[in-house]
């Protein structure tokens, strides 16, 4: 699946985007964030604090319990502050 | 007849008169045009800025604002919308965001501009940064903004 990130999370981790294949046990929104976390330091500096970070499956906004099985593109950010 | 939202992300300024005008155009069934523009400030918590720049996440962007148009439409008789948001660097005193809806009373209008503005903030994927003398940094994302939009909420 393909990952964006963008704002602030998308400075700490280095990219704007990647394609990632979690393995299979890694089943929640949340699961993911943990994963991604623990892959280096750039990536547990971006998700340091997960209650703050904001997701989205398929351009649609969905809490951290939300499954990740058939998502396309998921997306990590901060709160929004447009407007 | 039923109303149709005009959903714009754009670099480039709008002109806030045309816009208005544009919504009622031929037509003699509006009675109320509200329009709310965001105008980048020139201090943030009381500190210079030189500028923001605006990242948006595209295709969510404009979902996202849509699927709130859509629903202001379902809530108030509205005869037309028009939202209009800025991204890129956008410096003090230009223009960010343009909310326009028209109906045939003022109530409508008025609220379903408030309505969306409140959402445009806290759920469409747009973020800002700042710049000032001190570096450049995220603005960090209002309590108040929340409180704002949850009192839409339907109970």
């Amino acid at each position: 699946m393909r990952v964006k990130y963008f704002a602030w999370v998308r400075e700490r981790i280095g990219k704007a985007e990647e394609t990632i294949e979690p393995p299979a046990e890694i089943r929640t929104v949340g699961d993911l964030i943990e994963w991604l976390a623990g892959r280096d330091e750039a990536s547990a500096y971006a998700f340091e604090k997960p209650k703050v970070i904001r997701a989205a499956i398929d351009h649609a906004h969905v809490r951290q319990d939300a499954a990740i099985s058939g998502a396309r593109e998921i997306a990590f950010f901060p709160p929004m502050t447009g407007g | 007849m039923t109303a149709i939202a005009t959903i714009r992300i754009q670099e480039a300024d709008f002109d806030i008169a045309q816009e208005i005008a544009a919504m009622s155009r031929d037509r003699t069934d509006i009675g109320a045009v509200v329009s709310f523009t965001g105008v980048c400030r020139g201090s943030e918590n009381g500190e210079p800025i030189a500028a923001l720049t605006l990242e948006h996440y595209p295709g969510m962007a404009e979902a996202e604002i849509r699927r709130h148009a859509e629903e202001a439409m379902s809530r108030w008789p509205l005869s037309g919308l028009t939202a209009i948001h800025r991204v890129g660097r956008i410096a003090p005193g230009e223009n960010i965001v343009l909310v326009v809806t028209a109906s045939q009373h003022r109530q409508a209008a008025f609220q379903a501009a408030e309505f969306l503005m409140d959402y445009l903030k806290t759920s469409a994927p747009f973020w800002k940064r700042e710049e000032s003398a001190r570096g450049s940094s995220w603005i960090e994302a209002r309590d108040h903004d929340d409180a704002a939009a949850a009192r839409w909420t339907k109970s």
